[in-house]
């Protein structure tokens, strides 16, 4: 059976099939209300993904060089620091934060104005790494030694809690479509049995009068595959519209925005249909033959 | 073209045909008799394939019809006409649909057949009916048409289970007489009845041979009935 006749049918051949109104209408809704279910799976999958890689990325690159030192030595160490890190290899940038910077890092909490001249506020230093990176442990050690109030902290620990919860999220996005795919297999072979129980009359007469299974099967798993075509397709238009009128991405809201589609990962839902077809194919040829084979 | 070669059939409460041999020959005329539940309707699925004999083969063109698999079953179905004692027919398509279906699942193309399928429900006196809906159909009209569907794909061997079972005489005449013909035209012909003034007559216009069923065994009857 080619994929063209599949699509393009046989006006003959459609007749030989009583239409069936109802359960035509739930295959469409079963296959529609999936992919509308799969393309914010996907949408979820692919945002954990980008989130965990981002946040990967940027935090791996970057670390901070804390400078806890009494206000008159203040200066010194961090001169000490700034040539240690300079002199080091796998260290691409590093960047004093100026102490307004600090002032906006602190005023969501203390208030816009802190007078950070009388507390004791560590020196904070920016060091972005090469590729490849800096050997942490050996900057810690000659820190330690040279510039005793000089602590490098380089985010592992907060950023791995960080990055295996956006995977999780990610696996579970991956489990969630596979399960609406086997979900979506299941009722269209439900949906298909009914039908072909409803029809045994008919499928019997066809076998009668000379028909070969794939004749007979081709008629329902064709039905079946352009609802669940034409249902997905609904769908996953449906599906996108809501992603594409979510929130944008946005310093205020957080991780919560940004969860869409971005670029060509837009074009990812639009493998759904075709997959949502070939699923309602292989569940009604499956079910047809089982069928088929309990006539003579 | 048929033939049964000491076929039994069990349908688990005992044996209902037992060492039943018979050929049909090609060109010949043949009645399958008996009492009702005697086991004519299974003897006649079984040359159709329908059926299996539990033992015993059937051979249809030279074919083992047992080893046959399913597409090769489809392929045999289309060259053995069978009126099924119920017509079989698919109430939601016209008569001409129904009559032409053996031709659409064989994938034939029907605008090429049209001319054909016309003299053909012409043959059975339908043209007028040819849309109509089985359910719309009388008795005598359904065997007609359930005649011609079986004839549509030019078989060799036409097999026809009680085609006269609930059609008034001057109806079962006027069947016999197109499955006379039919036979004239060259092709073998099986009718299973009970109705044994229909036989009576039907030796008037051709020379048909008569197979009995009695007690699980099949007989050539003999010529007076």
């Amino acid at each position: 059976m080619s994929a063209r006749n599949l699509i393009l049918g046989d006006a003959q051949a459609d007749r030989v099939v009583p239409p069936s109104g109802f359960t035509a209408q739930l295959t469409l809704f079963v296959a529609g209300a999936m992919a509308f279910l799969t393309v914010f799976a996907l949408a979820l999958s692919v945002a954990s993904g980008r989130l965990a890689d981002r946040w990967a990325d940027e935090l791996a690159g970057a670390a901070t060089l804390r400078i806890n030192a009494p206000a008159d030595q203040r200066q010194a160490q961090t001169e000490a620091a700034l040539t240690i890190l300079n002199q080091t290899p796998g260290v691409a940038n590093v960047r004093v934060i100026t102490s307004e910077e600090q002032a906006a890092m602190l005023s969501p909490w203390f208030g816009a104005d802190l007078p950070l001249d009388t507390l004791p506020v560590p020196q904070l230093v920016e060091v972005l790494a090469d590729n490849p990176p800096y050997d942490a442990t050996g900057l810690r050690l000659r820190l330690q030694a040279e510039v005793p109030g000089a602590v490098l902290d380089d985010h592992t620990r907060w950023r791995e809690p960080l990055v295996d919860a956006a995977r999780a999220l990610r696996r579970l996005a991956v489990v969630s479509i596979l399960l609406i795919g086997g979900a979506t297999a299941a009722m269209i072979t439900l949906a298909a049995n009914a039908a072909l129980a409803a029809n045994s009359q008919v499928i019997e007469v066809l076998r009668l009068v000379g028909a070969l299974d794939t004749y007979i099967a081709h008629a329902f798993v064709r039905r079946f595959t352009l609802r669940a075509l034409l249902g997905a397709a609904v769908g996953v238009i449906c599906g996108m519209l809501g992603i594409f009128f979510l929130p944008a991405a946005s310093e205020e809201g957080g991780f919560l925005t940004g969860l869409g589609f971005s670029g060509l990962s837009w074009l990812l839902p639009l493998a759904i249909p075709p997959l949502g077809a070939l699923v309602a194919f292989l569940a009604t040829t499956r079910a047809a033959k089982k069928r088929l084979g309990a006539l003579t | 073209m048929i033939e049964l070669d000491n076929i039994a059939y069990n349908y688990g409460e005992g044996e209902l045909l037992s060492n039943v041999s018979v050929q049909l020959a090609p060109g010949s005329f043949y009645f399958l008799t008996g009492p009702s539940g005697a086991g004519k309707t299974t003897l006649l699925k079984m040359c159709y394939g329908a059926l299996a004999p539990t033992a015993g083969r059937v051979r249809a063109f030279n074919m083992d019809v047992n080893g046959l698999d399913r597409d090769q079953m489809a392929y045999l179905r289309r060259r053995v006409g069978v009126v099924h004692q119920d017509c079989r027919f698919l109430d939601h398509l016209t008569l001409i649909e129904n009559i032409a279906l053996p031709l659409t699942v064989s994938g034939k193309d029907l605008s090429q057949e049209e001319a054909n399928l016309h003299e053909l429900l012409n043959w059975v006196g339908l043209s007028e009916r040819a849309h109509a809906l089985p359910p719309e159909l009388s008795g005598g009209e359904r065997q007609r048409a359930a005649l011609a569907r079986a004839v549509i794909l030019s078989p060799d061997v036409i097999i026809a289970d009680e085609p006269t079972g609930n059609v008034d005489w001057e109806m079962s005449q006027r069947l016999l007489r197109l499955l006379v013909e039919l036979n004239n035209m060259g092709k073998t012909v099986l009718v299973a009845t009970h109705d044994l003034p229909l036989i009576r007559a039907a030796k008037n216009q051709v020379q048909a041979r008569v197979l009995r069923i009695s007690n699980r065994q099949l007989a050539l009857a003999g010529v007076d009935l």
